[in-house]
């Protein structure tokens, strides 16, 4: 099995699935188009978060990391929440094969748009309700594209099909790197090497 | 719990017969075939043999039969020692957009080397049209290779038309039949294929078994530098049980291929005919006619492939997706998505491949574990909820 335990555990018992009809905040990343989209939604009380469901169109993975990033986020304070990170959530998760990294990005991107969607809320910029909050465009998500020249990557695997270099992943990140590169455009990791 | 195995595209179980084929080459016969003792001699005597076999498979002679260590390998070979064979010709290759990887990586390879390639459309049904081939061709183009039949939605291609329009241009014509040999009838010289590509574990030999036919008096170049073995083509030494095994499990398809065949198909169309009335919003992917006798593929909206395949696997069903997730490009199968079919749906590819031992109870017990396993994962999906809220207005 290409997954720990615990993945497959939380893949085939997610925890807190659904919709909060009233959310206090959504938050909607990904789109279909490179293979994963998660919706968050949080109820917020006296600055904690008392309740939080998701949806995940994705993998296994995109589907474990979603179920662990909501349990680690309840009950905990905007500002703990906005401290769980892609790597924390992996590392919860017993680790995730490197080309399934990108989705823990996900989870916890998702995660604090749905806090960061709160708090505009509560500030008033947004009178929009929630169901509103802003949504990623598709096909300009940074894994479809070549971080280096931008173009379509296109189908062919560790080849960029518009620029023709040689892309591998992101130890850190999971993104497309420049094979043998030392940084991560996306990461910004330095002195990296698969 | 109940195993139903249905990824005959990934690969078929080895054949009890084939096995028992190959287990005196993995014993007692151990020579290498090109020693000039009797043990070597015993070696050499058994790969010509399966040769002889393989090439009866197709209806080619022995000696335009090369063996090689995998499909992707023939592919490679094929494509690379075909074009730079015919370089001062020209450095124009034209490939269906629906290849298998080996031919497009191939081809990427090529361009590197200073050749360019043309991708030929296909339509919502992944066929190529050979009209469309006959546009792609220029005066510089100097191979072709389409696919007979291909494994992600199995369809057939009428690769005798393209052979023609190859040959009315002088230009040579490669077919991938990795997903087709000993699955349907292939007869190279009513193909009028100049090369073709075929692999053991499709047809019930063991993987590492693969071919590449070329065409007596085709000019290709050696893909492996070394020795003499394979005419001096593919050096190395041989790999002699993969190579019986082959052998036998050609032999088998001989005698065997017209009986899975019909065996398959009315399991096949119970799929595709079963599943869309069981759960709403599936649609079966390639030709209704021209495809694969033992081949159902589908797109479930909402939901992605790989997720259906752990669930269905926890249910003991083996399948296969062509989605993004299950490939380590995270890409939306490039085949779905030159059929037109858009990328959200491509992500919930499912592909169902029946192999000898299929039984009605397998078919049955599929039927019965799938709209559960569609319904928790669509309970899940902000697609299906976003779906319903807008059917509800």
């Amino acid at each position: 099995m290409i997954y720990s335990e615990k993945v497959m555990e939380h893949f085939q018992n997610p925890r807190n699935v659904g919709v909060i009809k009233d959310a206090d905040g959504v938050g909607q990343v990904g789109n279909p188009v490179c293979g994963d989209m998660m919706s968050f939604y949080i109820k917020v009380k006296d600055n904690r978060i008392m309740d939080v469901k998701f949806q995940t169109f994705g993998c296994g993975a995109a589907i474990a990391v979603s179920s662990m990033v909501s349990e680690m986020a309840m009950g905990k304070t905007l500002e703990e929440a906005m401290k769980i990170t892609n790597k924390s959530v992996a590392e919860e998760l017993g680790g995730l094969p490197k080309n399934k990294l990108h989705c823990s990005n996900l989870g916890a991107d998702a995660l604090h748009k749905a806090i960061e969607n709160y708090h505009e809320k509560q500030k008033g910029i947004k009178k929009e309700k929630a169901e509103e909050a802003p949504v990623e465009k598709p096909a300009e998500s940074e894994e479809c594209t070549c971080p280096y020249c931008e173009g379509p990557l296109g189908e062919l695997e560790g080849i960029c099909g518009s620029c023709n270099i040689e892309l591998e992943d992101c130890p850190e990140c999971g993104k497309a790197k420049k094979k043998g590169a030392e940084d991560c455009p996306h990461c910004g990791a330095t002195k990296v090497r698969v | 719990m109940k195993r139903v195995y249905l990824d005959h595209i990934a690969s078929t179980p080895l054949h009890p017969e084939v096995f028992e084929a190959m287990l005196p080459h993995l014993k007692e016969n151990f020579g290498n075939p090109q020693s000039l003792h009797s043990v070597g001699q015993e070696a050499l005597r058994a790969v010509e043999e399966a040769r002889e076999k393989v090439a009866q498979l197709i209806h080619a002679q022995a000696s335009e039969v090369y063996f090689t260590s995998s499909g992707s390998e023939s592919n490679n070979f094929a494509l690379k020692g075909l074009a730079l064979a015919q370089r001062s010709r020209g450095t124009h290759i034209v490939l269906s957009a629906v290849e298998h990887q080996s031919v497009l990586h191939s081809a990427k390879s090529l361009d590197k080397l200073g050749f360019s390639t043309s991708l030929v459309p296909v339509d919502e049904w992944g066929m190529v049209d050979p009209e469309e081939v006959k546009k792609a061709i220029t005066k510089e183009t100097v191979l072709v290779s389409v696919m007979l039949a291909n494994s992600e939605v199995g369809t057939v291609q009428p690769v005798q038309e393209i052979a023609e329009v190859c040959r009315a241009s002088d230009v040579l014509f490669h077919t991938d039949a990795v997903a087709a040999v000993g699955n349907v009838p292939v007869n190279v010289s009513e193909l009028g294929v100049d090369a073709l590509s075929l692999a053991g574990n499709q047809f019930y030999g063991p993987k590492g078994s693969a071919a590449l036919f070329v065409k007596k008096g085709i000019r290709i170049l050696p893909f492996i530098d070394g020795g003499i073995q394979e005419g001096g083509r593919r050096a190395g030494t041989e790999d002699v049980p993969a190579i019986v095994g082959l052998g036998k499990a050609a032999e088998l398809a001989m005698r065997d291929m017209e009986k899975r065949a019909e065996a398959a198909r009315p399991f096949r169309d119970r799929l595709i005919q079963e599943l869309p009335q069981r759960v709403d919003h599936v649609f079966l992917t390639g030709h209704t006619e021209k495809r694969l006798s033992h081949h159902a593929s589908f797109c479930i909206e909402f939901i992605e492939g790989e997720a259906m395949l752990l669930n269905l696997d926890m249910q003991g069903i083996s399948a296969s997706s062509g989605s993004a997730c299950t490939s380590k490009a995270l890409k939306a199968s490039h085949v779905l998505l030159a059929m037109g079919i858009d990328h959200a749906l491509a992500q919930g590819s499912l592909v169902f491949s029946l192999i000898e031992d299929t039984t009605s109870e397998d078919i049955n017990y599929l039927l019965e574990v799938f709209p559960p396993v569609i319904e928790r994962l669509r309970k899940m999906s902000p697609l299906y909820t976003k779906y319903l809220e807008e059917k509800e207005k």
